[in-house]
């Protein structure tokens, strides 16, 4: 689309309504998703009866759910009555195969249709769905199903070598699902079963009699000490993930909405399955590496309407310039925001000039479940800032020690959010305390820093931890350093976040070698190849530095701090618990 | 040239094709490694890596770019065009 093109689609594209922030405050209640949803107290709910039978109930059984292109360019649509009939077969067929309401069963899978299908057929039966990112790594993918104590994993062959050099960890584990198997791949073992969903596809299944509070999905996030912690949701997560969807990504009946996260972090799962198809809408899932051009024929072609995207995937698109979505026909889409990372006011003019629309910025976290922070349509978008407050919620700065509300423009403090909200997780898998540790003062801390200006919008400073921000991704350093030191050429390591233009920060690695080992870019590149096969492309440090030693205290903790100080160009800080014999 | 394509195609095939399903994936100098979804833009890092020290070159970041590591063929264009640059 031309420059004229676009300003005649901008011109052409209906005027935000300005929103009255305070009007929605009183308006935008929980109660208002629990009324459309159709629930009323004490009645038994179910997210995937909300995503699939009632969706059909309600007329829409001919309506496209799913949109799904794969790298090849082949589309294939599915109706919601599709979805009904495919996810009572999934529910017959983990069902018959022992799955019980309460038991987790893990879905290791690339963006297939099985993946968003299969996720909704767990639903139906009660038991807890644990998207795992199919990238996963063998350590990573263990851990996460070892503590989870998975019943069940449903792959496809590509990822089935993972599943089997975990096996032995898994001892909960009965049935491994394998959903491309055919007679001209290798052989099924015991324990592993072949299911085709179109086969298996069906016309009823006794739904699971799930309670709001029922457990529904479990997501592991990475901290900065330990392994990961599986935050734990249940099934009145909708109401929050539905009322926001409607509202900050402002969905409607007809819109085709394209979610580019994978369901294997929390936006897939939330605004990736759960979201768009309790309202109803047609999703559009483009199973394909990253390509501009990819990109954009996605949007042109599906006529995209509302785009959920990140940051990184914008800088990426920023780099490719503004001319490429001009060359398409873009003018369906209205509506576009961003997850992940604090978008970067760059990117927020970048997006005016190449669409004529605001990407807005929303912030929240696996563990609150959906939106709490966010630029609302018809608000004001001020480039760099994570907006206001979900208007059904309560945020604030709070004082880090305290926990009271800051109201001081600019200062900075603690990001907070008032539970309770339907969406906030019940727990941390096998991990209260780490849980409980996560509010003070009545509030819940979400680990970030930021401050208030004076209109009430929020603007992020930084972690408040060691925690990796990549590509809107958090990694553990302690994760990447356990797995470091398990490399034979390893004597210490140590994982910081190093700025970068792209990602927002990429993992650096500080080691220090065993003693018969020589620093060199042969070695360097073993190591990175070692950690993201052992954990995640995302874990991979993308620069390694050999050095002597690393900084620590007198107590032997390392000192990350000093070393992401001393990358970023900034200013040291107080070292007199530096250990510097 | 011949075997320049081949050290790469070696390198993909061990570093990013999981043994278990290297018998059903088709590699050649024209499959899409980086929008085929083979190689992610992280694990891209390390790709360049290899290339940069296999053929002695140094790729600028602004040029080490998705679509130019897309294939093994464009690959070998970025590699040639920054060794006669050098």
């Amino acid at each position: 689309m031309s420059e004229t093109n676009l300003r005649h689609a901008t011109a052409a594209r209906p005027a935000p309504v300005a929103v009255d922030y305070a009007r929605l405050r009183r308006e935008i209640t929980w109660d208002v998703a629990r009324r459309e949803l159709g629930y009323t107290d004490n009645a038994t709910l179910n997210l995937g009866y909300l995503c699939s039978r009632r969706q059909v109930e309600r007329g829409l059984g001919t309506r496209t759910a799913l949109a799904h292109e794969d790298h090849e360019g082949t589309v294939r649509r599915f109706t919601y009555l599709d979805l009904e009939r495919l996810t009572n077969g999934w529910g017959a067929f983990l069902a018959h195969h022992g799955v019980r309401e309460i038991d987790r069963v893990a879905v290791l899978l690339d963006r297939l249709p099985e993946l968003y299908i299969g996720v909704v057929g767990i639903l139906k039966t009660g038991a807890v769905a644990q998207p795992l990112f199919s990238a996963f790594g063998d350590e990573a993918f263990a851990q996460r199903v070892e503590d989870s104590r998975a019943v069940g994993v449903i792959t496809q062959h590509k990822h089935l070598g993972k599943v089997r050099k975990a096996r032995e960890r898994l001892p909960d584990l009965k049935t491994v699902i394998v959903v491309d198997h055919d007679a001209s791949k290798r052989p099924l073992r015991d324990g592993e079963v072949a299911f085709d969903m179109t086969a298996a596809a069906c016309d009823d299944f006794p739904i699971a009699r799930t309670y709001p509070e029922s457990p529904s999905i479990l997501h592991y996030t990475s901290g900065t000490t330990g392994k990961p912690k599986g935050a734990l949701h249940v099934h009145a997560s909708i109401f929050a993930q539905y009322l926001t969807a409607k509202v900050a990504l402002d969905l409607k009946d007809d819109d085709i909405y394209w979610c580019t996260a994978d369901p294997g972090w929390v936006t897939g799962t939330s605004y990736g399955i759960l979201a768009p198809w309790a309202l109803g809408v047609t999703q559009v899932v483009l199973d394909a590496g990253f390509s501009s051009d990819r990109w954009y024929e996605t949007l042109e072609k599906h006529r995209v309407t509302v785009w959920y995207t990140a940051p990184t995937a914008i800088r990426m698109l920023m780099k490719d310039g503004a001319d490429l979505p001009k060359q398409r026909d873009l003018s369906a889409l209205r509506h576009m925001c961003s997850v992940g990372e604090p978008l970067n006011p760059e990117a927020v003019h970048w997006g005016r000039q190449a669409f004529g629309l605001d990407f807005h910025d929303t912030f929240w976290q696996t563990e609150t479940g959906s939106i709490v922070i966010t630029n609302l349509p018809g608000m004001p978008v001020k480039p760099g800032s994570m907006g206001r407050p979900f208007p059904a919620l309560e945020a604030a700065i709070v004082d880090p020690v305290t926990g009271d509300p800051i109201t001081e423009p600019g200062r900075v403090g603690m990001i907070a959010v008032r539970p309770p909200w339907p969406s906030m997780m019940r727990t941390y898998w096998n991990n209260t305390a780490t849980y409980l540790r996560k509010f003070l003062n009545g509030w819940y801390i979400c680990g970030d820093r930021g401050s208030l200006d004076a209109d009430g919008y929020f603007w992020f400073s930084g972690r408040d931890d060691d925690v990796i921000n990549t590509g809107g991704h958090l990694v553990g350093p302690f994760e990447i350093e356990s797995a470091l030191l398990e490399h034979p050429a390893v004597a210490e390591s140590a994982a910081i976040g190093k700025p970068d233009p792209i990602n927002m920060e990429v993992v650096k690695a500080f080691v220090a070698l065993r003693p018969g080992h020589s620093p060199s870019v042969d070695l360097e590149l073993e190591i990175m190849n070692f950690i993201r096969k052992k954990l995640s492309p995302l874990a991979m440090p993308q620069e390694i530095e050999f050095v002597d030693r690393l900084p620590k205290t007198r107590s032997g903790k390392i000192m990350r701090r000093l070393l992401k100080a001393k990358e970023s160009g900034q200013e040291i800080g107080d070292t007199s618990s530096l250990d510097d014999e | 040239m011949d075997d320049m394509k081949q050290a790469i195609l070696d390198y993909v095939r061990r570093e990013y094709i999981d043994e278990d399903e290297a018998g059903e994936v088709v590699l050649d100098e024209n499959t899409r490694l980086i929008s085929g979804g083979i190689v992610d833009s992280f694990s891209m890092v390390s790709l360049k890596r290899f290339i940069e020290k296999k053929y002695a070159v140094s790729i600028p970041d602004a040029d080490a770019s998705p679509a130019a590591f897309d294939t093994v063929g464009s690959i070998i264009a970025l590699v040639q065009r920054f060794k006669k640059e050098a």
